[in-house]
């Protein structure tokens, strides 16, 4: 059949095709299931589309009653809980770094030897991450009542995961060339995790510490809509009274204050890492 | 501190090893180590060589328990090191200093604390942790870095040094826990034949004056005949030549490594 194609001059048109038709009928299958989805999405959503039409005009309309931003709202309420959202911030990293050590040296194939203790390990960086900081917070409040103590918590819980995890990783890829010299001088297990281990992830550890202080501000900036300490409570208060100038306020100083975050941090990681 | 300056010949008896059916097996029924007997003299250079795979490195490994042997007895200083755990693991490896193919220096670290890590398994890890090592550690490491000859490096981190200067620090660390026994795994593999010759000449002399017994692997046939009084060959995980330099022959290569086109 292949000699026959490949003669000069015989004028068979060979076909081809990228997919078999059982294949076609599988991927319009696909695209129809794909549509069916987003019309039943919009039907459960319910628009309104009196309200979808009043949109722009609430738009103009918010903006307008945003302006003037009421600056006095500033020294009297914001700053205090401005400055207790750093707080929150920079504990809960503090905290969680604390915490995650451990668990990441758990979760380490090359560190910890036996599954079960990695297992668990694992199980306590998902269970950490799974959970929104949000709803850590809820459970907090009602562990220890609203504040910064129960927005710290929140912060620190949620970053166990994240933080446990990277750390993790970063073990994982040591070269293990200077731990086994450093098993061959007869150290102990924990001064090889000191002396070998240590000082090849350090990078890492501050890399991830001041991108998780970084997430930790913004995180916790809302934490007080739920009652759980800082910048967000301020924000919480003007929207239930609509004070709409003073939301505007609290939104410009977040906005100021995650921008800042974030150069610091690059800065710092330039410097330092 | 028992620190040998004398009575060298005394000590060079009691230093000796001695592997008795060493075997090793990473994949059952595939063994990489067959029954290996071999009786290491406490003083002078040994070298293993053989061709790549053949379980000289995992020879070595065994010996100061980096690989776990199967089967096998590896008496030392009066013990049997393959039935050791725990502390009594850990105290038979501050014995035994070795020197690495890739130096696996700590490149962070400075030469000299580097050179230090040699008393990890003495220090305790709050001290090592807080770098404060003895004063008579840090005087020796000074020495070492001397007798390396890289006093003037002491402050440099290891990432900065070249190949040649790190497996200097790499012999000065393995020297600095004051061994009875000094294993080196392929040591100048890494680095030009010139290079090469003088990490040789450095290990001989610095084992030699404290007297410690060296094994070396390496495939370098060479610088096996030059600088060891013995040479052990082995190859599909057997000894197949145990004798002085001088008696290797073609024929002992041509089995040693197969082939001829090579020699």
């Amino acid at each position: 059949m292949t000699a026959e194609a490949a003669l000069p001059g015989s004028a068979m048109r060979r076909e081809w095709q990228r997919f078999t038709p059982r294949q076609r009928l599988m991927r319009y299958a696909v695209y129809l299931v794909a549509v069916a989805a987003v019309v039943e999405s919009v039907r459960s959503v319910e628009i309104i589309p009196e309200f979808l039409e009043d949109a722009p005009a609430q738009i103009v309309d918010l903006f307008a009653r945003m302006w003037p931003v009421d600056w006095s709202y500033y020294p009297k309420t914001v700053h205090a809980a401005l400055i207790e959202t750093l707080h929150i911030a920079t504990l809960g990293t503090i905290l969680a770094l604390a915490m995650a050590v451990p668990v990441g040296l758990m979760a380490a194939t090359n560190i910890t030897p036996w599954p079960a203790l990695r297992l668990f390990a694992k199980f306590i960086l998902v269970s950490s991450r799974s959970v929104n900081s949000l709803v850590w917070a809820l459970l907090f409040v009602a562990v220890f009542g609203p504040g910064g103590l129960a927005g710290t918590l929140a912060i620190a819980f949620r970053s166990i995961g994240f933080v446990g995890k990277l750390l993790a990783e970063a073990l994982e890829e040591a070269q293990k060339g200077p731990v086994e010299a450093l098993t061959a001088t007869g150290a102990p297990w924990l001064t090889i995790i000191l002396k070998a281990y240590w000082p090849q992830v350090q990078p890492s550890f501050w890399s991830i510490a001041l991108f998780r202080w970084d997430i930790n501000i913004r995180e916790s900036a809302v934490l007080g809509l739920v009652g759980a300490g800082g910048i967000g409570m301020a924000l919480d208060d003007a929207l239930n009274l609509l004070y709409w100038d003073q939301v505007a306020l609290t939104l410009l100083t977040i906005f100021t204050v995650v921008i800042a975050a974030e150069v610091l941090v690059t800065f710092i990681r330039s410097r330092i890492i | 501190m028992t620190v040998r300056t004398n009575g060298v010949e005394g000590a060079a008896e009691s230093r000796a090893l001695v592997l008795r059916k060493l075997s090793k097996e990473y994949v059952r029924g595939k063994p990489v180590l067959r029954d290996v007997s071999i009786a290491f003299a406490g003083s002078g250079l040994t070298a293993i060589i053989g061709p790549s795979g053949t379980g000289k490195s995992t020879l070595i490994r065994c010996v100061n328990r980096l690989v776990e042997p199967s089967a096998g007895e590896i008496l030392f200083l009066g013990q049997d090191l393959a039935r050791l755990r725990g502390r009594a693991l850990r105290g038979a490896r501050r014995r035994i200093g070795m020197v690495f193919q890739e130096y696996n220096l700590v490149e962070r670290l400075t030469a000299l604390e580097n050179v230090l890590c040699g008393r990890l398994g003495y220090v305790s890890p709050l001290r090592a942790w807080l770098r404060r090592f003895p004063q008579e550690d840090i005087d020796a490491a000074f020495d070492l870095l001397e007798a390396v000859g890289l006093a003037d490096r002491a402050g440099q981190r290891a990432d900065a040094l070249s190949g040649g200067q790190r497996q200097r620090i790499g012999i000065a660390r393995a020297l600095m826990q004051r061994p009875d026994l000094l294993l080196a795994d392929e040591p100048t593999s890494s680095l030009d034949p010139k290079t090469s010759v003088e990490i040789m000449e450095l290990i001989v002399d610095l084992a030699g004056q404290r007297g410690i017994p060296v094994i070396v692997n390496i495939h370098n046939v060479e610088l096996a005949r030059r600088f060891a009084q013995r040479v052990i060959g082995m190859t599909g995980g057997s000894v197949v030549f145990d004798g002085p330099p001088d008696a290797l022959r073609d024929e002992h290569l041509k089995q040693i490594y197969g082939g001829e086109a090579w020699l």
